[in-house]
């Protein structure tokens, strides 16, 4: 499903390569969970995929489409719920949601449909006419969500899509993403919860300086590791207890 | 173009609407600020287009001579209808009353002006006479050395320069008047005798009259209404300059611009939605100007707008500077980080577009260099289109040169927005 050979990613006046020669293969059907300190190269990997930012060198494809030259297919092949909100606090969440959704061409009761059952699925009916600006944290969470599988993408990417909320918005949202997969959506994603991680992914890689030390199934990831009794302590088995301050 | 674009702009200019309508605050700086500006500069500017019937100078004067010339000069400030008069004995007092600026104006005249310009008058014409050979007759009063006269005029400081020289031209016209009236009088003294009526006819020979253009055999009469309407509607329309860039702004903060990126939309059909809805509202800026114009200012004691003919090319400028004026937002928009770089930017650049455009100060009073300047202002280009409109009763053809430079600006910064943003985002 999406291919990614030899991909590589230094910023403009950057001393090192945020991504460097990253080879990695996800499948269809996939929940991957791309896991790293901060400064890793989580984000900058994410941004590429998403056509946010471009490549420095390498390449890579989503379902067989290459970014250089299927720009418009891919965005519509995709589906992205950065970490910011991305909404407009003066709209209500449906207005937010119709505008969003109208971008990748709904439209119609097909756009309405579509609308109201992921509000009512997320627990979000009763405020589909309530102004963003007046919403809390976990709200917000979901509705960002919800703005970005209006279209029914066939990948997913996901930027920390939990961080700041309550357990009950999180339970919501984890939920529902393993619904989405269950019908198919493939999901790519990062997060600092590795407990979170550990449960929900079929398979994490994890990235420090920009390249990946480890990839595989959560369980065997642990099992291989010594005196490692889950995700965590791969993870600092991997990358160190040192603080990653990234200026 | 496409359904699925135009279903996309349309779908963004509905946004727009909605977070237009949603922000009250925006919405009255829109459209209020520049109604309580049309307002308020063209009640204080009226008064230049007016007879200063209204609203007189007091002007003191202090007569030590009280002789006919300070009486012509008396009689002829009061004639011009410009100025009250207050008659002060002591020339002292009558400085520092103006130079503390109590009163504006004050003229001393010099003790035994009428009877020395007699004098003198009488000497130089006796003379001419006599070089004709009329010395026998020449009824010279006396040789006695005269010397020459000054009449004195102080003003408040605080008067602006132009002001001052229009005060002393008229002065210095009616003295002259007054002398020249003088010396005719003397010459027909010494020339006539009791049999001859002969007399000079004194009065002006030149004489000026200001041609006023005509629209169907009626003189369009400038007024303090045709001037400003045109200038405010201008600055409220490149006004939107800060709210359009903000809009911007608050894009990219809120983190709408990320999501709108990854979607399958183009910069264009975004930046399409706001140019449309801005568009939109510079006409109703404009409607609602014309509106005062025509109907709040005659109430209120100004000149009423005359928009008879002018509609349908006032609605084409507009259009154009309205996008001049979205194209520079959008710049600013695309540039600027923070809505604290956007907006003081914008006010500031939008004031200095207006003062290079000659909305405050007529352009021919610039600086040579500073005229260069001016001609490279959009708001220049609009104001002269707008005053080819309602002022000079011009066409469709003598606007196309200006509205197609404005056209081209808003081309030109729109590109540079979208390469600019193009290039930002390749990073």
């Amino acid at each position: 499903m999406i291919q990614i050979q030899q991909l590589s990613k230094k910023y403009k006046g950057a001393d090192e390569f945020s991504v460097s020669n990253l080879d990695l293969k996800i499948e269809e059907g996939e929940i991957f969970g791309i896991l790293g300190p901060n400064g890793a190269g989580k984000t900058t990997l994410i941004s590429m995929l998403c056509s946010l930012i471009q490549p420095t060198s390498g390449s890579f494809t989503i379902s067989g489409l290459n970014y250089a030259n299927n720009k418009r297919e891919l965005k519509q092949l995709i589906g992205i719920v950065p970490q910011e909100y991305s909404l407009y606090p003066s709209l209500t969440a449906y207005e937010n949601l119709h505008y969003f959704g109208s971008m990748y061409g709904l439209k119609g009761e097909q756009l309405k449909n579509s609308i109201n059952n992921y509000l009512d699925k997320l627990g979000l009916s009763k405020f589909s006419n309530k102004k963003i600006e007046i919403f809390s944290g976990g709200m917000k969470r979901r509705i960002n969500l919800i703005a970005s599988i209006l279209h029914q993408p066939k990948i997913l990417f996901l930027d920390e899509p939990t961080v700041g909320v309550d357990v009950q918005s999180k339970n919501v949202i984890i939920d529902h993403l393993k619904e989405l997969n269950q019908q198919g959506t493939t999901i790519v994603y990062t997060s600092h919860h590795l407990n979170e991680a550990e449960h929900f992914c079929s398979r994490v890689a994890i990235i420090d300086n920009g390249k990946i030390i480890v990839k595989g199934k959560p369980k065997d990831l642990i099992a291989n590791r010594e005196n490692a009794h889950n995700l965590e302590d791969v993870f600092i088995a991997f990358t160190g207890n040192e603080l990653r301050d990234h200026v | 173009m496409n359904l699925g674009i135009m279903y996309k702009l349309w779908t963004s200019i509905y946004k727009e609407i909605l977070l237009l309508t949603r922000d009250l605050g925006g919405l009255t700086i829109l459209f209020v600020m520049p109604i309580a500006l049309i307002i308020t500069i063209t009640l204080i500017q009226d008064s230049s287009f007016k007879s200063f019937s209204d609203s007189k100078i007091t002007l003191l004067i202090v007569d030590n001579d009280k002789g006919l010339i300070s009486e012509s000069i008396f009689t002829g400030l009061q004639d011009q209808n410009l100025f009250d008069v207050i008659v002060k004995e002591n020339e002292e007092e009558a400085k520092n009353l103006v130079f503390k600026g109590t009163y504006q104006i004050a003229i001393v005249i010099p003790e035994n002006l009428s009877a020395d310009l007699k004098i003198k008058i009488d000497q130089n014409v006796g003379g001419v006479l006599a070089e004709f050979g009329f010395e026998e007759e020449t009824k010279t009063s006396t040789n006695k050395e005269v010397t020459s006269k000054e009449v004195r005029l102080y003003f408040d400081p605080a008067l602006q320069h132009s002001f001052k020289a229009s005060v002393k031209n008229g002065i210095d016209k009616m003295i002259s008047k007054i002398e020249t009236q003088s010396i005719y009088k003397a010459f027909q003294e010494q020339l006539s005798d009791e049999e001859s009526d002969f007399s000079f006819n004194s009065e002006s020979f030149i004489s000026f009259k200001e041609i006023i253009p005509k629209l169907n055999d009626e003189e369009i009469l400038p007024n303090s209404a045709q001037h400003n309407v045109p200038a405010a509607t201008l600055f409220a329309i490149f006004f939107i300059i800060i709210p359009l860039s903000i809009n911007l702004v608050k894009e990219k903060s809120q983190g709408t611009f990320v999501r709108l990126r990854t979607n399958p939309v183009s910069y264009i059909t975004v930046l399409g939605g706001k140019t449309i809805v801005f568009l939109v509202v510079c006409l109703i800026q404009f409607v609602l100007m014309l509106l005062i114009g025509v109907y709040l200012f005659p109430v209120i004691g100004l000149p009423t707008l005359d928009v008879s003919g002018k509609i349908f090319l006032s609605i084409i400028v507009t259009l154009f500077a309205g996008l001049a004026a979205i194209g520079l937002g959008l710049l600013i928009g695309t540039v600027a980080k923070t809505q604290e770089q956007s907006a003081p930017f914008g006010a500031t650049f939008v004031v200095v577009l207006a003062a290079l455009g000659g909305v405050w100060i007529p352009v021919f009073l610039m600086p040579n260099f500073m005229q260069i300047i001016s001609k490279l202002s959009p708001m220049n280009w609009g104001l002269n289109a707008f005053y080819d409109v309602f002022l000079r009763n011009a066409g469709f053809l003598e606007i196309f040169p200006e509205i197609m430079l404005l056209f081209l600006f808003f081309i030109i910064t729109t590109l540079i927005s979208i390469v600019y943003n193009n290039k930002k985002n390749a990073v």
